[in-house]
């Protein structure tokens, strides 16, 4: 055996590490920083006291309002939708799956702009119209983590329950949907905290008075360089964000890391 | 246990209803793009004269140019970077392995908003790149490589880890191992992390609006500035020609996946 130094495969790693830290920790770090500065660059808590504003809480409750009602009736749609489709009795054909999930690949503008072409004559911009816009946008999100965990749930689970004597809504309640517990969750995360921070949509769709949402007033600061502002914002954001992953992750044993989230 | 035929019906019926609610806004969308008509509802007549328009528009088709050329650059260099990252976490121990794992899910699970900040951010701090191409590429890149780390690492698991070794034993650089041994080994995963990755990127708005997107103009803030004021017919001829793009990639996508699917089965019962 040589003495030369072997090398080991771990160090492949190394180019995007330091990337990684370069560009996606350290700028984390600097917007936290940003939060408790001021114009000038010097320590200060006073952007802090923007949330204190009644104003901001109620674009806070109303994000929150509008990301429950997208949340709610993209899983009252998308949950039949993917039990239909994951049974293989009643879906023989690839492609339907496929029809199903492909809007997601359309550019999510294009998108809006089609609802804004068809529906805003119909409803007039304002919270309808945004809501039907985030529905319409983020519904495929909410199928593809719920069509995957219910195509990938033995169905012999199933069976035992029927063949021990559960009726069907039995069924459904203490076994068909607890097992798909995880999918629902990723789910949910895929479309709650994406409706808070979205602003594209509410611009185009909305009007300023009624269908703000947090991500608007992030914008709103930057746009007019408001950065340490604008900072304070994204901040609150972050820290929902990784609330609320940490809880998902404790509640499905880790298993929700957005998985194929876009994957193919 | 089998379904009734009622039963079965209204499924189907279900389906359909939920395929028509997600489809008819973008059939619209085609169908009056072959008419100059300024709004929906009324038609004026089959003509083409909107393809016309788009396809002299050097505004449209310079947007569209820069969107392929990021999405392929960002792309590819996501490509490499997130293959040989998934490699080297593979194949660490436990703990630098978990806090790598860690790093790579957090652009997979902030919000767009707020990665946008952090990177103009730290742009505007680091003042010597230059904002447009370079910070375009830099955060797209950044944000495109989670998602090939996550399609390679599966693959890794089924590698026969003793080619590697076997490959040193014989003399060869780790760099030679790696584009004779461990690449080809790999390349439908990172086939397939490619094309999430262009994927993300057409479909990337914010990033891109923070980033660079003032100097140099994407589909998406080309739509988002025109959506804000008003609506140009042009748009309809636009957004069909970026859907035929799309369905054809897509469709492809699925021909090769299926055949090499079969192939595979075709190989499992040889």
């Amino acid at each position: 055996m040589t003495s030369k130094l072997r090398f080991s495969r771990k160090y492949f790693a190394i180019p995007y590490s330091v990337l990684a830290i370069l560009f996606v920790v350290v700028p984390l770090f600097m917007l936290i920083v940003y939060a408790f500065m001021d114009g000038d660059g010097s320590f200060t808590f006073d952007n802090f006291s923007r949330l204190g504003n009644g104003e901001v809480w109620a674009v806070l409750g109303r994000s929150f309002l509008m990301a429950f009602l997208t949340t709610l009736i993209c899983l009252v749609v998308a949950y039949p939708t993917a039990m239909i489709l994951a049974d293989s009795r009643l879906n023989r054909w690839a492609v339907l799956v496929m029809l199903f999930i492909m809007p997601m690949w359309i550019n999510s503008l294009l998108r809006i702009y089609a609802v804004k072409l068809v529906f805003e004559d119909m409803l007039g911009k304002g919270f309808g119209l945004v809501l039907l816009g985030m529905v319409y946008d983020f519904f495929p999100f909410m199928l593809m983590p719920l069509y995957t965990i219910l195509s990938s749930t033995d169905h012999s689970y199933y069976e035992a329950a029927q063949d021990l004597g559960a009726n069907p809504y039995k069924k459904f309640v203490h076994v068909i949907l607890p097992l798909s517990l995880p999918g629902v969750i990723s789910g949910v995360l895929m479309v709650f905290m994406p409706t808070v921070s979205t602003f594209a949509i509410s611009e185009i769709l909305g009007d300023s008075e009624n269908s703000w949402m947090f991500g608007n007033l992030i914008n709103y600061n930057l746009e007019r360089g408001y950065y340490n502002v604008g900072s304070v914002y994204s901040l609150v954001m972050l820290i929902l964000i990784f609330a609320t992953t940490i809880v998902a992750d404790r509640l499905t044993g880790g298993k929700t890391a957005k998985q194929g989230g876009k994957v193919l | 246990m089998k379904f009734k035929k009622w039963q079965k019906a209204l499924c189907y019926t279900f389906l359909a209803l939920v395929l028509l609610g997600m489809y008819i806004p973008i059939i619209i969308l085609v169908i009056y793009s072959f008419t100059e008509a300024k709004s929906i509802g009324v038609w004026t007549g089959f003509s083409f004269e909107l393809y016309k328009e788009l396809f002299t528009d050097s505004e449209i088709m310079g947007a569209i140019l820069n969107s392929v050329i990021l999405a392929l650059v960002s792309a590819t260099l996501a490509t490499f970077l997130g293959t040989l990252a998934a490699i080297g976490i593979y194949h660490m121990r436990k703990t630098p392995r978990r806090i790598l794992e860690n790093v790579n899910r957090i652009t997979m699970v902030n919000a767009d908003i707020v990665t946008a900040v952090a990177f103009m951010l730290f742009f505007i701090a680091v003042r010597f790149i230059p904002d447009g191409w370079a910070t375009l590429i830099i955060s797209h890149t950044m944000v495109c490589t989670p998602y090939v780390v996550m399609s390679v690492m599966p693959r890794l698991t089924q590698l026969n880890p003793n080619l590697y070794e076997a490959g040193q034993d014989l003399g060869a650089s780790p760099i030679r191992v790696l584009f004779t041994v461990l690449l080809p080994q790999l390349i439908g995963a990172m086939l397939s992390g490619f094309m999430l990755s262009v994927t993300i990127s057409l479909d990337d708005f914010v990033i891109t609006k923070f980033n660079g997107g003032s100097e140099v103009e994407t589909i998406s803030v080309y739509l988002y500035n025109k959506l804000k004021k008003g609506v140009k017919p042009v748009l309809r001829a636009m957004s069909t020609l970026i859907l035929v793009v799309i369905s054809l990639i897509l469709v492809a996508i699925n021909i090769v996946q299926s055949r090499r699917a079969k192939a595979r089965k075709k190989a499992a019962e040889v």
